[in-house]
């Protein structure tokens, strides 16, 4: 325990250009993964076969190891973050699309038919009515994703991402403990971190459709 | 106000049409009730006119303009809509939600808050109370009110009313109903009312539109589909108790009593006097006695005493109880429930001053039922 302590000491630099590193590779992959997965959520929610599709399809991309996932991609992107973001984004797609599209449809329809027949175009009823009512299980979804993310993001370093994930893979080739435990423990103070503060706004988003 | 002009609906696939070669009238400021069983189509009637289910044949004409040359959102923009489920906006507030068309409609700030004030004050909600709530506060009653407030709020001359009051416990739905009504005496809206409920029907309409299988099978007022079933359909639809639904669509103050109303003015023993004379030349079942200011004093029930009965005057006068009061405008068939619930023979018909202008007897009820009919 001392000389982890010791260890963070020492390490105080790098752990914190680690920890930027994570934080900015997830924060990409997840920048773009919540903007297309809300699309996606969005536009399937105007056909339910596509919708079924769709999701399936975001599940069976959760089901191939990630680490797979990232060599996947390094053919084509090269090592370094760029496949590690890729294999992020796909990654972290499906709580998003799923939750965006349960958040849609679970609306109440005699709220959507009231809002159409009173003559409230497209647009309105998706900004002013569908939007806000589907935000708290949409936001519900993009938490899980960005843990999730952060989470994953440690196995990064094993295409060359940086990260984290970096102490975790060689503290194991060195047998040194220590670095295992910093990548880990800090990797986990980020998640529960950045997974506390999404819950305040999360709460803030049920407060306003209550 | 609303033309349907040979109007059917066919779903692409489908080979039997949902309506059919369906023409309708309905004027400006009448209730037009479409009724009928589940599946008849009168809830697809209903969104067709606001297109919110397109018509396949036909041509629709609202206020004289073909609606398929309307753009949509301006056609709904100017018809209110109430449905069952009502669907408010449960993220807005009570105000925001009677808000929802005038601020579509892009109204100044200070015109929609004094029109939701005025909205509010129409459907008897308290403003302080309930204008900052959401609608899971309030009770469901109260929510379907804030429907019609919203409906109503950017004043649209057309409503549409798709089972508004359907969900509700059948005490609030009497209640809602009659306020409504109240409501509608003053705003005199064209309105387009579904329902499956032919109590409701007659209660509401100013006309009644019964549609089966597509079609319409009879149209006119409450009165003639009650009197003058034209099938077989509409007669099951009516009920046996048909006679009775009458009750409820004539007003006390439409019929004309058969009893004799008898003012007392002058001395004691000159009144007892006239009284005497009066009976003995009358065959009124009741006489009802009224003073000076024509506020009821008490009846004499004539058919108790046989001639030459002497039991004196002033013991035949039976006290008016209050229940016997009766507002001129209310129903018969309220007359009806007062004549029961007092036990006794007459009921006195009352202006709202509290002036009496006449008795009305059980037979008084028989008799305007079946003149009516």
């Amino acid at each position: 325990m001392a000389s982890l302590i010791e260890f963070i000491g020492r390490q105080q630099d790098l752990i914190l250009t680690r920890t930027a590193e994570h934080a900015a590779m997830v924060l990409t992959a997840l920048a773009i993964s919540i903007v297309t997965g809300i699309i996606i959520g969005y536009l399937i929610t105007y056909n339910k076969h596509v919708a079924k599709a769709v999701i399936y399809v975001c599940g069976m991309i959760m089901t191939i190891p990630s680490l797979a996932l990232f060599v996947f991609f390094i053919p084509i992107l090269g090592l370094g973050p760029r496949p590690a973001i890729a294999g992020l984004i796909l990654y972290t797609l499906l709580p998003i699309v799923r939750n965006v599209y349960v958040g849609i449809t679970s609306i109440d329809p005699a709220v959507i038919m009231a809002a159409r027949g009173m003559g409230m175009t497209e647009a309105a009823i998706t900004l002013k009515v569908k939007i806000p009512l589907a935000l708290p299980v949409a936001f519900a979804g993009i938490r899980t994703a960005v843990v999730m993310g952060i989470g994953l993001g440690a196995i990064a370093a094993f295409v060359a991402a940086g990260g984290l994930g970096v102490f975790i893979f060689q503290g194991i080739q060195r047998g040194n403990t220590n670095m295992v435990l910093v990548g880990a423990l800090f990797t986990t103070v980020l998640a529960v971190t950045v997974d506390k503060l999404m819950q305040l706004v999360q709460r803030q988003t049920e407060k306003m459709v209550e | 106000m609303i033309r349907l002009e040979n109007v059917s609906k066919i779903y692409p696939g489908q080979g039997e049409p949902i309506i059919e070669g369906l023409n309708l009238e309905i004027q400006s400021g009448e209730i037009c009730v479409l009724v009928g069983e589940s599946g008849c189509g009168k809830t697809t009637t209903m969104r067709m006119i606001n297109k919110v289910i397109p018509h396949t044949g036909g041509t629709i004409y609202v206020d004289g303009k073909d609606i398929s040359t309307i753009n949509a959102t301006e056609l709904r923009l100017n018809i209110g809509y109430v449905i069952q489920e009502i669907g408010l906006f449960p993220h807005y507030t009570i105000e925001k939600n009677i808000a929802t068309v005038p601020n579509e409609k892009k109204w100044a700030k200070e015109r929609v808050a004094a029109r939701v004030k005025e909205m509010m004050e129409l459907v008897e909600l308290d403003y302080d109370t309930y204008a900052k709530k959401k609608p899971r506060h309030l009770s469901g009653g109260q929510r379907q009110r804030v429907g019609v407030a919203r409906a109503l709020a950017a004043d649209p001359p057309i409503m549409l009313m798709d089972e508004p009051f359907g969900a509700l416990d059948p005490i609030t739905r009497a209640h809602i109903q009659d306020e409504f009504i109240r409501i509608q005496a003053r705003i005199k809206k064209t309105i387009v009312f579904v329902t499956h409920d032919i109590d409701e029907a007659v209660k509401m309409g100013d006309k009644i539109a019964v549609m089966h299988h597509g079609k319409l099978v009879q149209f006119g007022t409450p009165q003639d589909i009650l009197t003058r079933p034209t099938d077989e359909f509409v007669e099951n639809l009516v009920g046996h108790n048909r006679i009775l639904k009458r009750f409820s669509l004539v007003e006390c103050r439409a019929i004309k009593p058969s009893a004799a109303v008898f003012k007392i003015t002058g001395e004691r023993d000159e009144i007892i006097r006239r009284i005497e004379s009066f009976e003995r030349t009358s065959s009124f079942p009741v006489i009802g006695i009224i003073d000076d200011d024509c506020r009821p004093i008490g009846y004499i029930p004539m058919f108790k005493y046989e001639a030459g009965d002497e039991t004196p005057i002033e013991n035949r006068v039976k006290k008016v109880k209050a229940v016997q009061l009766i507002d001129e405008r209310a129903t018969l068939f309220d007359a009806l429930g007062r004549l029961f619930s007092s036990s006794e023979r007459c009921v006195f018909r009352m202006t709202k001053d509290g002036i009496c202008t006449g008795i009305i007897t059980m037979g008084d009820l028989f008799e305007a039922v079946r003149v009516n009919g």
